[in-house]
């Protein structure tokens, strides 16, 4: 498959109970198109890894309100009353994680990590069921890496090639989540030629990522 | 003055130049609004910034540049911007220096409920863990009571957000420090008694000889 392809095809090949991450942090950094086009295909029992689920009518939420969602792991859900209903009436299964344990947990699935041990939880219902596990004298939480079948990344840039750059605040989860998806699908504000992202200011190299989705067509 | 201003502006007090501060949401938010002008102070906001400002005007709101809320701010020059795994980094690993959050309830073992409602309020954690967790220390800007029931509590009913002790409770009755023997009462609010405190608190304060007025104006 070309690394540059429609919104169309980069979508089709998420099955229905997939499981995607998707950048973005109450929406700013979160990918608009493919939420359209996820909610166009009707992508239905789809597990969403993401830090919240943003507002209804915005971002991730949108995918909440269209009932596409089974399962959400996130480290927020209370600016979404729609999610919170959803869940409430047991239509959503939500895996609520602490912000830093979610983050860490997905770098260890992307950077090949068997867990990551944290202070964070210690002593709360965030310890039910987990391994404690002491190190010199501190305890710590065990924590499992988490990983996706596909990623969806929002870059402010990126390059023919994929090279990806993200901007201000809406970088947060992206180049995270563009290490533990399976099929990373990239979007971007902008395209452009190869080498005016200079290398060091490539936050995402372009090897991992699988699919970068085409401007749209503009006619006349 | 009312309730919330007070308690912003004593929190205020606590804030040292040149400090790295990360502010919660709601009634933490005001305490930026009241700190002295001479003094800079590095906010974070979790989304991944340091150095955050509100925004200086209508119209200059830029979509990638949001608290974490998701509204627009400004930033400092000298601001840095980074992704999520920093951000908890600085947070967790004890870079940041102080934060102050909204409560729930605190006990007389200093530990903060201030994440849900079992049953009524399932908002998720956030960073809130995180924050209580790894900074090096943590306000509590609350009400000291809701609905005529006292937030300092003998023991938190409502689920804990970390065993960490905090380190300070500002409210806008009193400023309550939480020390190995208990919750010790430090400051009133102009015009309030110990005798009033006391009637609305249902743990257990020690009262030092000298309880000194909150130095507010």
């Amino acid at each position: 498959m070309r690394k540059t392809v429609s919104l169309a095809e980069a979508v089709e090949q998420v099955p229905d109970g997939a499981s995607v991450m998707i950048g973005g942090f109450m929406g700013v950094g979160t990918p608009p198109r493919l939420i359209d086009e996820t909610i166009r295909q009707g992508k239905k029992g789809l597990t969403i890894i993401a830090n919240d689920t943003a507002r209804p009518g915005v971002g991730i939420g949108r995918l909440i309100d269209a009932r596409l969602v089974r399962k959400v792991i996130a480290s927020h859900i209370g600016t979404n009353p729609v999610t919170q209903r959803q869940m409430l009436a047991g239509e959503i299964d939500v895996e609520l994680v602490p912000q830093s344990t979610l983050i860490e947990r997905i770098r260890a699935g992307g950077y090949g990590l068997g867990g990551i041990l944290t202070s964070t939880g210690l002593g709360t219902v965030v310890e039910d069921g987990k391994r404690t596990i002491e190190v010199d004298g501190r305890l710590f939480l065990l924590e499992k890496p988490l990983m996706a079948d596909f990623a969806f990344i929002y870059a402010k840039q990126a390059d023919y090639l994929g090279n990806l750059a993200y901007v201000l605040t809406a970088r947060n989860f992206n180049p995270v989540m563009a290490m533990a998806g399976n099929v990373v699908v990239a979007e971007a504000q902008s395209i452009v030629p190869v080498g005016v992202i200079p290398p060091d200011a490539v936050m995402t190299p372009a090897v991992l990522v699988k699919c970068l989705i085409a401007r749209e067509r503009r006619n006349g | 003055m009312d309730d919330k201003t007070l308690i912003a502006k004593r929190v205020a007090l606590e804030l040292k130049a040149g400090s790295l501060v990360n502010l919660g949401i709601g009634l933490p938010t005001l305490v930026a609004a009241f700190l002295p002008r001479d003094i800079e102070v590095f906010f974070q906001s979790e989304n991944g910034i340091v150095g955050m400002l509100a925004l200086p005007e209508e119209g200059l709101e830029v979509e990638d540049l949001t608290d974490a809320g998701g509204s627009p701010i400004g930033a400092l020059p000298g601001a840095a911007t980074f992704d999520s795994a920093m951000s908890f980094g600085l947070i967790r690993g004890g870079h940041l220096d102080l934060t102050v959050l909204g409560g729930l309830q605190v006990d007389e073992a200093g530990r903060l409920a201030n994440w849900m409602v079992p049953g009524k309020m399932v908002p998720g954690m956030g960073g809130a863990m995180d924050l209580v967790s790894g900074a090096k220390r943590v306000i509590v800007a609350m009400t000291h009571t809701v609905k005529g029931e006292s937030k300092i509590v003998r023991q938190c009913s409502l689920p804990l957000t970390s065993t960490r002790p905090v380190s300070l409770v500002v409210t806008e009755l009193a400023v309550i420090e939480p020390t190995s023997d208990g919750l010790v009462l430090r400051e009133l609010a102009p015009g309030v008694s110990v005798a009033a405190v006391l009637r609305v608190t249902q743990a257990e304060l020690i009262v030092p000889a000298q309880v000194q007025e909150m130095p507010i104006v």
